[in-house]
């Protein structure tokens, strides 16, 4: 039998388990892509197989979640606090399950969008993609703060990864402006019930950047200690 | 004296078991750094414990040693009683060594130079009375104990700074770790040779003065420098691994002065913690040889040598396996990090050891690490785990005192009938 209780003193970083469950967060809403593009084009087949994919990374992401909370006990002294980062986990964790969230709704109800439509949907959800890489790359910032211990050009460097995350996620609010006034366009030709799921979609979708740029702004709290 | 030679080969037996105990025990914590942030492999750590243990023990035991033997007993008043000075440290040696040996069966975090003191001070006070004890000598040890951890924690994260400004929060961090890596190393050989030299190295025959002693150590820091610097154009420089963590081969780097802060720290260790075990047993065996207690019994070199015996053959048939559990349970610990600590901590103890002053040394490696997390510099501490750390001394003194003071009473009745 051995034990050391020296060793004990060192608690395991939080910062690789936090990296590896926005990996797996970035993994499963990258999904998206290939779902709307079956959605779009009504292969409900293939797009229920993603859905499930989906899923499951979504419930891999929760499982890490946990993992990492287990792992935080109070009493533990940590290069940023407890709490900014324990936020920065729930956000990362919230985006899969917007994705998760969108991806259900749309197979429950099987909806189908108007053509003219198609294309725009697409690009926005490749935007929005975009944003949740953004946060990826800028999460993956962390082990080098933690190298320099939060001072110097490191800190810029994170910074300018959140600005241009605000910068991502800005332009997906503005397509999503542009898809929401040319559905209004179309919505008297459409069964109200429909368009008023899509509306609701849309502003779905746009929550999977809106909650990964949340992601960055808890991560310029937790640098701002 | 009468039953002399069964008190020197009790003394012995018993020193012997107390140094095994604590190169069983002890050592890993001072190798968990090196081993923990992997500057070292599990091999190499166990030959560089096992030859600087033995020099720190051998060249800069002494002082401390001196302190346990004569130094917390007031030989004044027990001048007319020397067996009871016989039995209270062969009770002191065999207390601390059974306390140990509970408290590691526990995983309790207990200290080798708490338990030692504590028993020291418990057969002297309780049984032969407390004006026997040297209180103030008692007073400035406890001091330095909660001095120690304070000072290497300060010491660590200046350190930790001094890492961070010339360093890593350069534009180009690989190139000052280059140029300063060596520097740190001059810093590590330069202090523990002249605090080593300080203290004397009379009794192998070296005898030294002021001026020499500076030019000594400053050769033994060109040396080490030499060496770092030789090692470092030895690392290949793989840019390709800095493109997932940009510090992978400045951390390399860091590896080298690992290496080097390690052995000062197995050192800093061997000076310290052998006294635990030959202060007593040397107690003994001048008392037993002359028959008297003499303040100016001066410290025959092979007993530190046989403490340093002890303390290679606990590290190679029992630490071994428990500094591979360390390295284990230390995943996150970066050289840079490591370095700081460690030298911080090796620093403190090895001028504790020339002021004669024991210490723990896993507190004061406890106070470093803290030092470079308050600078933000580790991952995760558990300050829950460091507490109980903290804490256990306040229940080692008195276990240690307790059981001290049976054998006392038993020895006692054994021999002076």
């Amino acid at each position: 039998m051995v034990t050391n209780v020296f060793a004990k003193i060192f608690g395991s970083s939080p910062v690789r388990p936090l990296q590896l469950h926005m990996a797996k967060v970035t993994a499963c809403v990258s999904e998206l892509e290939a779902y709307f593009n079956a959605v779009i084009a009504g292969d409900w087949k293939e797009a229920k197989a993603i859905y499930k994919s989906i899923s499951k990374l979504e419930r891999e992401a929760d499982k890490l979640k946990k993992q990492l909370r287990l792992n935080l006990p109070k009493g533990m002294m940590l290069p940023v606090s407890r709490r900014d980062l324990l936020e920065v986990l729930t956000m990362q964790d919230n985006v899969a399950n917007q994705a998760k969230d969108v991806s259900g709704l749309i197979l429950g109800r099987k909806m189908i969008f108007p053509e003219i439509l198609a294309d725009h949907i697409k690009e926005f959800v490749a935007r929005c993609i975009d944003t949740c890489n953004q946060a990826e790359i800028t999460v993956n910032e962390l082990d080098e703060l933690v190298e320099t211990g939060f001072k110097g050009s490191e800190i810029q460097i994170v910074e300018s990864m959140i600005r241009k995350l605000d910068k991502i996620e800005s332009e997906t609010d503005k397509i999503q402006i542009s898809i929401r006034s040319k559905l209004y366009k179309l919505e008297k030709e459409l069964p109200p019930i429909d368009v008023m799921f899509m509306y609701k979609v849309i502003e779905a979708i746009g929550e999977v950047a809106d909650i990964s740029q949340r992601v960055g702004s808890r991560l310029q709290l937790m640098l701002a200690r | 004296m009468e039953f002399a030679d069964v008190f020197i080969t009790l003394a012995i037996i018993f020193g012997l078991f107390m140094a095994w105990g604590i190169g069983a025990n002890d050592v890993a914590n001072a190798m968990a750094t090196s081993v923990g942030s992997k500057a070292l492999t599990l091999k190499q750590a166990i030959i560089i414990a096992a030859i600087f243990e033995f020099a720190g023990a051998y060249l800069a035991g002494g002082e401390v040693t001196k302190t346990i033997r004569k130094g917390i007993l007031d030989n004044k008043i027990l001048a007319g009683d020397p067996e009871l000075v016989v039995y209270g440290m062969l009770a002191a040696l065999l207390a601390a060594g059974i306390w140990l040996l509970i408290a590691s069966k526990k995983g309790w975090p207990v200290s080798t130079t708490h338990s030692i003191v504590g028993a020291i001070v418990g057969f002297a006070a309780v049984g032969i009375g407390i004006e026997a004890v040297m209180w103030a000598k008692v007073g400035s040890i406890v001091a330095s104990w909660v001095v120690s951890p304070v000072l290497s924690g300060l010491i660590a994260f200046l350190l930790f700074m001094s890492v961070q400004k010339l360093i890593l929060l350069t534009p180009d961090p690989l190139k000052n770790a280059k140029r300063y890596v060596p520097v740190y190393m001059f810093l590590v050989g330069f202090i523990v040779t002249l605090v080593t030299l300080f203290k004397g190295l009379k009794h192998i025959g070296l005898h030294t003065t002021t001026f020499q002693n500076y030019s000594l150590a400053a050769g033994f820091g060109f040396l080490t420098m030499l060496f770092g610097y030789y090692a470092i154009s030895k690392i290949k420089i793989d840019p390709k691994a800095d493109k997932d963590f940009h510090y992978t081969n400045v951390e390399k780097i860091f590896g080298i002065l690992m290496m080097v802060t390690a052995c000062a720290m197995a050192f800093a260790h061997g000076s310290n913690d052998v006294a635990n075990a030959v202060g007593p047993m040397a107690a003994v065996v001048s008392i037993s040889e002359s028959g008297e207690l003499t303040q100016k019994a001066i410290l025959p070199a092979w007993i530190l040598a046989i403490g340093g015996v002890g303390i290679i053959a606990g590290l190679v048939m029992y630490g071994r396996r428990v500094i591979a559990t360390v390295g284990k349970g230390i995943t996150d610990l970066t050289p840079s990090r490591g370095f700081a600590a460690t030298l911080a901590a090796a620093t403190t103890v090895v001028v504790a050891s020339g002021t004669g002053l024991p210490i723990s040394t896993t507190h004061t490696l406890v106070g470093a690490v803290l030092g470079v997390g308050i600078a933000r510099g580790i991952g995760a501490v558990n300050m829950r785990v460091v507490r109980s750390i903290f804490m256990s001394w306040i229940v080692t003194l008195p276990a240690g005192a307790f059981l001290a003071i049976i054998i006392f009473f038993i020895l006692k009745g054994i021999f002076s009938s």
